[in-house]
C-alpha cells in the first residue's frame, strides 16, 4: 500500500477533500482565478476568500455560515493557503487573496513530514531572519539541532542551497513558494495551542497484538457462512409494511418529544425552571396527561414507567392476578442479577411462584411448567425465560387491554394534569437560580424520597476529589 | 509440511469465496421485498418547520479531549471521560462537578452510568472496563473501591450496563464484544464475528428481547443474541469504519454513523438498509449518533466539528449546529428527550436544547 493510500485509509476525509479541491480547480465549473495584487507584486492563479465562499454556496446549496466553515476546513488542512498573513490558516470571506496548494505539499502526499525536512525549513528561516525565529520555532530548532546534530552540516548546506536557488526566481514565484512551504509546516508542525488537524485517535486495526480470530482464519469465514445461511432462511417483512410502522410511531410519539413539540410548562434547559422534571418524577402524586396517555401506546410503556407499573399492580390485584407481575419482576431480577446469587434467586422464585401449593402460584401451561421445573435442577440465568415470556404475553394480551378499558385507567386519565405553559420571560437577563438536586448515589437502596409537585431541591455540598 | 500449508490456503480462499457469494445472494433476497423507499412513504408526513437549538450549558473542566459521555437516569447528571484519563461526573444542569477520578491509562474511550445512578464504568487503552461506585464520603477515595470487571486483549471502545448495575456489555479493539458479571468479573458470554475492531454498541430497548447491535472497522453492523452469543443479523453497506450505532426508539431499527461521512438506517424486520443520510458538503465522518425521543430526528456529531440534524423519515438535513472547535466525539440525547449532550476534542461538553 502506498503512503498516500495508507494516509487516506487513516483519514478518510482527505480523499473527499481532495475531490472537492480538484472540482474547485475545474477549468469550466471551478473558481475563476485571476491575478491578485500583493502590495506591488502580482501573483497569478489566485482567488479571493469571497470567491471560495461563493463557489461552495453555489456548488453545495449551503448557507454562507456552512460554506465558510467548509472553506475553513480546506484551508486548515493545507489545501488552500492565504497569500496575505500566511501565518494564520484562516479563510476570510472578503477579498483576501488565496491560492491552491501544490499537490506536492498535499497532506496525503507528503506525509509523514520528516524531521530532516523540518530542520532544513527552520534553518532557512533562521538564516533569513538572522536568528530571530518565533518562540516555538526557536525551541524546535534548538531541539532538532541537538537531536540530529550528526547531520547538521548537511541541513545547513541544504538550507543555503535552497535559499540561493530561490533568490534566482521572480519575486512572485518566491512569495508563492514561501507561502506553500509555510502552509505545509503550519499543518504538519502547528504551534503549541493551535488546532492540530492531523491529530488522530488511537490506532485502529493493529490487531496483530491480540489473538482473536480475524479474516486470515478459516473459522472466521465458517462463521460468516453460517450466519449468511441462517439469514437466507429468515422471514422478512415487506418494506412498505415496515416503513408504515415509522409513520405510525412518529404520529404517536412526536407530541411526546420535547425537542419536537416542546414540553409544558417549559424545557428546564431553556428556562432554568425544573418544574417539568418535578412533575414527571418517577413517583408523583398526580401524573401528567401526556404520561398517562403514553401508557396506552403499548404494554412496555406501562410496564417501563414506575408509576404505570404501580397502577398495573393495583389493577391486577383487583383481578386476582397480581402474582403474574411479581413473577415477571422476579424473573427480571434473575436475568440481570449477580452471577453468584443465581441459584438462590431461582430457588426463591420456585418457592414463591412455582412449587405446588406456593402462596403466589402462577398459572403457566403444563408444557412450559414441566420444562421449567426440569431446568431449575441446573439453575442458570435464563432458566425462567420460557415461563417469563408466557406470563409476559398473558399480561400483554389479556390483562393490559382490560386495564386500558378499566375505570381505574379512565379516572387516571381524567385526573391527570395538563400544566400551563410558562409565560415567556420579559427580562431575558434575569436568570433563575439553578438549584442542585440530590444525587441518586445519595439515596438509600430501600426507598426514594417523596417528590412533591413543587421543586423541593436543596443545594448539596460537592466535594471534589481527583 | 509444505503440502499442508497449501491445503490450508486453498480452503481459506474457497471459504472466502463462498462467503462472498452467499453475501451476494443474501442481498438479492433482501432486495426482493423492498417495494418502496422511506422518503416516498414519508411524503405525506408534514415537513418540519424552523429548527432552533442552542447551546444551553457548556461544561468546562476536562484538560484534554473529551471522548465519551453518558447520561444518568435522573435526566440531568452525566459522566464524561477524556484522553488524559480523567473521568468526571457532572450535574450538567448546574454545571457542578460532583465526582472526578483519574484512570491509570490515557484515552478513556468508553464510559457509562449505572442504571441506579450509584456507579460508573469506564475504560480505554488499559484494555479493561472498571466500575467505580460513586461516593460522597469525603474520606473515601473513589479509586480505592474500583472494581476491575472486563479484560480484553486490545483497547476498550464502548461499554454499557444492561438493565441492572450487575452486568456490563463491552466492545473492544480486539474484535469482540463481551458480557460480564460486575461483582465477580466473570465472563458470561462473548460475541465473535467482527473481522476487525468493534467500535460501538447499543442495547435494544425491548422489554422481552435480549439483543444488542455493534459496529466495527470491518464496516459491519451486527445484531447479537445476548443469551446464545450468536449473530442474528448482519449488515454491510457502509464504506468505512462504523463509529456509532443507536437503536430507533421502537426497537425495530437502528442508525449508524461512519467514517464514510454517512449515517444510515437499518430496519430489522425488513432486514436491510432503508435510508442514507448524507450530503456532498459533509466530508468528514460521523463519530456519534442518537435519536430524539420520537425518533423523528437523528443527531449526528461529526469529525468536522459540527452536528448535523436529520429528518429520519424524509431523509433531509434539518439543521447544522456550529459551536465546537474540534471533532465532536460523542453525542447522546437525554433520557427524557429534553436535550442532547455533545462532547468534543475541544475539551468541552455542550448541552443543546
Amino acid at each position: 500500500m502506498t503512503i498516500a493510500a495508507l494516509r487516506r485509509l487513516q483519514m478518510p476525509g482527505l480523499a473527499k477533500m481532495e475531490r472537492v479541491i480538484v472540482s474547485m480547480q475545474d477549468p469550466d465549473m471551478g473558481i475563476k482565478m485571476r491575478n491578485q495584487r500583493l502590495l506591488i507584486t502580482v501573483i497569478p492563479h489566485a482567488m479571493t476568500g469571497n470567491d471560495i465562499v461563493e463557489w461552495l454556496i453555489q456548488k453545495y446549496s449551503i448557507s454562507e455560515e456552512e460554506s465558510l466553515h467548509l472553506g475553513n476546513l480546506l484551508v486548515k488542512h493545507g489545501y488552500i493557503y492565504p497569500l496575505k498573513d500566511p501565518r494564520s490558516l484562516v479563510l476570510r470571506a472578503d477579498d483576501s487573496p488565496y491560492r491552491f496548494q501544490t499537490p506536492y505539499f498535499w497532506t496525503s502526499s507528503k506525509w509523514p513530514a520528516t524531521e530532516l525536512d523540518y530542520a532544513i525549513y527552520l534553518a532557512k528561516k533562521n538564516i533569513r531572519k538572522q536568528g530571530d525565529l518565533i518562540d516555538h520555532e526557536k525551541d524546535n530548532y534548538n531541539l532538532l539541532h541537538k537531536r540530529i546534530n550528526h547531520t547538521w552540516d548537511f541541513v545547513v548546506m541544504q538550507a543555503r542551497e535552497q535559499l540561493r536557488a530561490a533568490k534566482q526566481r521572480r519575486k512572485g514565484d518566491r512569495i508563492v513558494i514561501d507561502c506553500q512551504e509555510q502552509a505545509y509546516w503550519l499543518v504538519n508542525r502547528p504551534p503549541p495551542g493551535a488546532l492540530n488537524v492531523l491529530e488522530h485517535g488511537p490506532e485502529r486495526r493493529n490487531c496483530h497484538i491480540s489473538r482473536v480470530q480475524l479474516p486470515e482464519n478459516t473459522d472466521y469465514y465458517k462463521r460468516e457462512i453460517e450466519c449468511c445461511r441462517k439469514a437466507m432462511g429468515r422471514t422478512r417483512v415487506k418494506s412498505s409494511i415496515c416503513l408504515e410502522g415509522y409513520i405510525k410511531f412518529n404520529e404517536q410519539y412526536v407530541p411526546h418529544d420535547p425537542i419536537m413539540s416542546g414540553c409544558l410548562p417549559s424545557n428546564p434547559w431553556i428556562t432554568d425552571d425544573t418544574t417539568y422534571w418535578a412533575m414527571n418524577a418517577p413517583t408523583v402524586m398526580t401524573p401528567t396527561k401526556l404520561r398517562v396517555e403514553r401508557w396506552g401506546f403499548g404494554f412496555s410503556e406501562l410496564l417501563g414507567d414506575t408509576l404505570g407499573r404501580r397502577q398495573l399492580l393495583e389493577f391486577l390485584k383487583k383481578e386476582f392476578s397480581a402474582e403474574n407481575l411479581s413473577f415477571w419482576e422476579a424473573c427480571e431480577e434473575l436475568r440481570y442479577g449477580e452471577q453468584a446469587r443465581i441459584a438462590d434467586i431461582v430457588d426463591s422464585i420456585y418457592q414463591q411462584f412455582l412449587a405446588p401449593g406456593a402462596t403466589r402460584w402462577v398459572n403457566i401451561d403444563s408444557k412450559t411448567m414441566e420444562r421449567t421445573l426440569e431446568g431449575i435442577k441446573t439453575p442458570h440465568r435464563y432458566v425462567m425465560d420460557d415461563a417469563q415470556m408466557h406470563i409476559y404475553m398473558l399480561m400483554k394480551k389479556d390483562s393490559y387491554p382490560r386495564f386500558l378499558k378499566s375505570e381505574l385507567y379512565r379516572s387516571l386519565l381524567a385526573e391527570a394534569i395538563m400544566p400551563p405553559e410558562t409565560k415567556k420571560r420579559v427580562f431575558p437577563f434575569m436568570r433563575k437560580q439553578r438549584h442542585s438536586s440530590p444525587s441518586p448515589a445519595l439515596l438509600l437502596p430501600t426507598g426514594e424520597p417523596e417528590v412533591k409537585a413543587e421543586d423541593q431541591s436543596k443545594v448539596v455540598a460537592v466535594p471534589m476529589e481527583s | 509440511m509444505a503440502t499442508e500449508g497449501l491445503h490450508e490456503n486453498e480452503t481459506l480462499a474457497s471459504l472466502k469465496g463462498e462467503a462472498e457469494s452467499l453475501k451476494g445472494r443474501l442481498e438479492e433476497e433482501r432486495a426482493k421485498l423492498h417495494d418502496v423507499e422511506l422518503h416516498q412513504v414519508a411524503e405525506r408526513v408534514e415537513a418540519l418547520g424552523q429548527f432552533v437549538m442552542k447551546t444551553r450549558r457548556t461544561l468546562k473542566g476536562h484538560g484534554n479531549k473529551v471522548l465519551c459521555m453518558d447520561w444518568c437516569k435522573d435526566k440531568r447528571r452525566i459522566v464524561s471521560s477524556s484522553q488524559d484519563g480523567k473521568v468526571i461526573v457532572w450535574d450538567s444542569f448546574t454545571t457542578n462537578k460532583e465526582h472526578a477520578v483519574t484512570m491509570p491509562c490515557t484515552w478513556v474511550m468508553a464510559c457509562a452510568y449505572a442504571p441506579s445512578g450509584c456507579a460508573i464504568a469506564c475504560g480505554g487503552l488499559d484494555n479493561k472496563c472498571s466500575v467505580y461506585p460513586l461516593t460522597f464520603d469525603k474520606n473515601e477515595n473513589m479509586a480505592a473501591k474500583k472494581k476491575s470487571v472486563a479484560m480484553h486483549t486490545n483497547y476498550l471502545s464502548a461499554c454499557s450496563f444492561t438493565n441492572s448495575d450487575m452486568q456490563i456489555l463491552t466492545a473492544s479493539g480486539d474484535g469482540t464484544c463481551a458480557l460480564w458479571d460486575v461483582e465477580s468479573g466473570q465472563l458470561l458470554q462473548s460475541f465473535h464475528g467482527h473481522g476487525a475492531d468493534v467500535l460501538c454498541l447499543d442495547l435494544a430497548p425491548s422489554e422481552t428481547g435480549n439483543t444488542f447491535v455493534s459496529g466495527g472497522c470491518d464496516k459491519k453492523a451486527m445484531v447479537w443474541d445476548m443469551r446464545s452469543g450468536q449473530c442474528i443479523q448482519s449488515f454491510e453497506t457502509h464504506e468505512s469504519d462504523i463509529n456509532s450505532v443507536r437503536y430507533y426508539p421502537s426497537g425495530d431499527a437502528f442508525a449508524s454513523g461512519s467514517d464514510d461521512a454517512t449515517c444510515r438506517l437499518y430496519d430489522l424486520r425488513a432486514d436491510r438498509e432503508v435510508a442514507i443520510y448524507s450530503k456532498e458538503s459533509i466530508i468528514f465522518g460521523a463519530s456519534s449518533v442518537d435519536f430524539s425521543l420520537s425518533g423523528r430526528l437523528l443527531f449526528g456529531g461529526y469529525n468536522d466539528y459540527t452536528i448535523n440534524v436529520w429528518d429520519v423519515l424524509k431523509g433531509s438535513r434539518v439543521s447544522i449546529l456550529f459551536g465546537h472547535e474540534n471533532r465532536v466525539s460523542t453525542l447522546r440525547v437525554s433520557p427524557d428527550g429534553t436535550a442532547f449532550c455533545s462532547g468534543s476534542w475541544d475539551h468541552t461538553l455542550r448541552i443543546w436544547a
